[in-house]
């Protein structure tokens, strides 16, 4: 298939990125030729076949709902960000 | 491995490593060099030492931390700039249990940002140097872990191998480097890539020393709930059922293929070697490394069976699908809100959100995310993301059917030792294709181990890799020496 600009466009918005104009350039070409190359599995007949989306087909693992000690108190989270006032991180508004 | 003791103290070993750690600077290995915290730690255990304590087994070895396990001794970057600043709070389960037996973190190693690459050349440092030319790529992504092993700077350092990010370094600088089965030591810690891929493991110069990092570090955490229950200590499977917490796990490990005789010594010792590698497109010195090992191993009375695993051809472009799917997955969460690197140019939020992961990402990371949201959306999932998981399930078959036929498999790392710096890094399908014998193994869940096998007429390193069914790990480990 061919990636055409408003492809990476797309891509950009769907992974958050602000793209400069030569970046849209060299990332369609890049994007173009991996998309080639992984078409190739194509050519696999897969018909009849179960997905595999984890080496050792585990599903959910669970564990009694109940509190454990943190590692990491809110303080040393918050003091992870330079932004933090009132024991809350700041953005820029968002409307 | 040498350890602390009353005559050659941790200090001393610790001021070694930080001196050849200096003397090597502009081979740019290390992110972060923790001169001070590694003294201080030192000279705790030579306290130990001399009122007769019990110290661990690793009482004082230097080592070195891929820049991607989380500890609070410097900061943890990724190699990638949208971490810069970061500096944990918590502490990887890996680095716990090594710290625990007396290992001394020295440093933390410069990798392809987000561990994307096969080069180091993604680094948002710069390159990491190779240890037998500085004209070539370390390999990667966990080239500077490769390279402060092969350099002698210290005894171990962590890796992480989602597609051959230790085993294919290790190659490119003559070292051993091992991924485990998937599971089996703890990610917790660790910054995610590709989980359902993900393995932690080790270098070393000897596969004693990687036998005994695994005898510490294996094991269930349940802070990871992907992780196995410690067969690695355990031969004896009933007691891995009842290690086993979860039904659902306990069912899930009873239907995978690690069976009994997976787990107990192999006698007979077969050895597979996988016809479809054999090709012009894999460099002639490495095959004829191969051959060599075979016949030393036909010598000691090892049978060598030829393998002929025609869905191998598509482990890559399935691999290339599902690690970007996941990478997109995991690597939304940094938008520069609560830690590292935040755009300051930003008017609004999602203007935020959008520069600071402009700014943030190297090219190659950009493409991943890009990929992985283009195999996930709608209209493309089921042609892209659906087909490669059901590939993989057929490369699972593959590899259980072989290993019907031998015990372990014997297989090139990649097609060419260590190329130049620059050769591939604009050409991001060449970069892929460096991962061609690889990646399967992640797709399959199975071990792989890289060992040394001589050099090159340009006397750059030649590494094997030595392919094992799921949890045959320390067995694995065991044969390699079989192979020096």
């Amino acid at each position: 298939m061919d990636i055409k600009r408003e492809d990476i466009l797309h891509l950009a918005s769907l992974s958050n990125f602000n793209l400069t104009n030569t970046e849209i350039e060299s990332l369609g070409r890049d994007l173009q030729g991996i998309i080639k190359y992984i078409s190739q599995l194509d050519e696999l007949d897969t018909d009849g076949v179960e997905p595999t989306y984890q080496a050792f087909e585990m599903e959910n693992v669970w564990r009694e709902d109940e509190i454990l000690e943190q590692e990491a108190s809110r303080e040393d989270l918050l003091a992870l960000t330079k932004n933090e006032k009132d024991n809350q991180i700041k953005v820029p508004k968002v409307l | 491995m040498k350890t602390a003791n009353k005559k050659v103290t941790a200090e001393r070993l610790v001021r070694d490593a930080l001196e050849k750690a200096k003397h090597f600077s502009d081979y740019n290995i290390f992110t972060f060099i923790n001169e001070e915290g590694a003294i201080l730690r030192a000279r705790e255990i030579d306290a130990k030492i001399a009122n007769g304590e019990k110290v661990g087994r690793l009482a004082g070895v230097p080592y070195a931390l891929k820049d991607n396990f989380l500890s609070p001794d410097g900061e943890t970057t990724a190699s990638a700039h949208i971490l810069g600043g970061f500096t944990s709070p918590v502490t990887a389960t890996a680095v716990e249990k090594l710290e625990a037996e007396g290992a001394i973190m020295i440093g933390r190693t410069n990798l392809d940002a987000f561990a994307h690459g096969s080069s180091t050349e993604n680094s948002y440092y710069g390159p990491t140097l190779n240890a037998f030319d500085r004209k070539r790529v370390a390999g990667g992504s966990s080239g500077g872990s490769a390279v402060a092993v092969a350099l002698d700077i210290v005894e171990f350092t962590t890796g992480t191998d989602t597609g051959g990010s230790i085993r294919q370094p290790a190659s490119f600088n003559g070292i051993y480097g091992f991924k485990p089965t998937y599971g089996t030591i703890s990610r917790y810690g660790v910054v995610a890539m590709a989980s359902s891929l993900d393995c932690i493991g080790f270098f070393t110069k000897t596969p004693e020393d990687m036998d005994l990092l695994m005898e510490i570090t294996a094991g269930r955490d349940p802070k990871d709930l992907t992780t196995l229950p410690d067969y690695y200590n355990s031969i004896d499977r009933d007691s891995l059922g009842a290690a086993c917490p979860s039904d659902t796990l306990r069912a899930a490990l009873a239907k995978s293929s690690c069976s009994a005789e997976h787990i107990a010594p192999s006698e007979s010792h077969r050895i597979g070697i996988i016809k479809d590698f054999d090709n012009e497109s894999v460099d002639k010195e490495i095959r004829d490394a191969l051959l060599k090992k075979c016949e030393m191993l036909k010598e000691k009375g090892c049978e060598i069976v030829e393998l002929e695993m025609l869905s191998l051809k598509y482990a890559l472009p399935a691999y290339y699908i599902i690690q970007p799917a996941e990478v997109a997955s995991n690597l939304s969460r940094y938008d520069g809100v609560r830690y590292g690197f935040r755009s300051e140019k930003s008017a609004d939020l999602d203007s935020l959100y959008n520069n600071t992961r402009n700014e943030g990402f190297m090219p190659e990371n950009k493409r991943r995310i890009m990929i992985g949201n283009f195999v996930l959306s709608s209209g493309f999932y089921d042609a892209y993301f659906l087909k490669a998981a059901k590939a993989r399930t057929l490369i699972i078959r593959e590899y259980e059917k072989a290993f019907s036929k031998c015990d372990f498999i014997l297989t090139p790392v990649s097609p060419s030792p260590a190329f130049r710096l620059g050769e591939k890094v604009n050409d991001p399908v060449a970069m892929y294709l460096e991962d061609v014998m690889s990646v399967s193994l992640n797709l399959a869940g199975i071990p792989g181990l890289t060992i040394p096998a001589g050099k090159t007429t340009e006397g750059l390193p030649i590494g094997l890799q030595l392919v094992g069914p799921r949890r045959s790990d320390k067995n694995l480990i065991k044969f390699s020496k079989e192979l020096i």
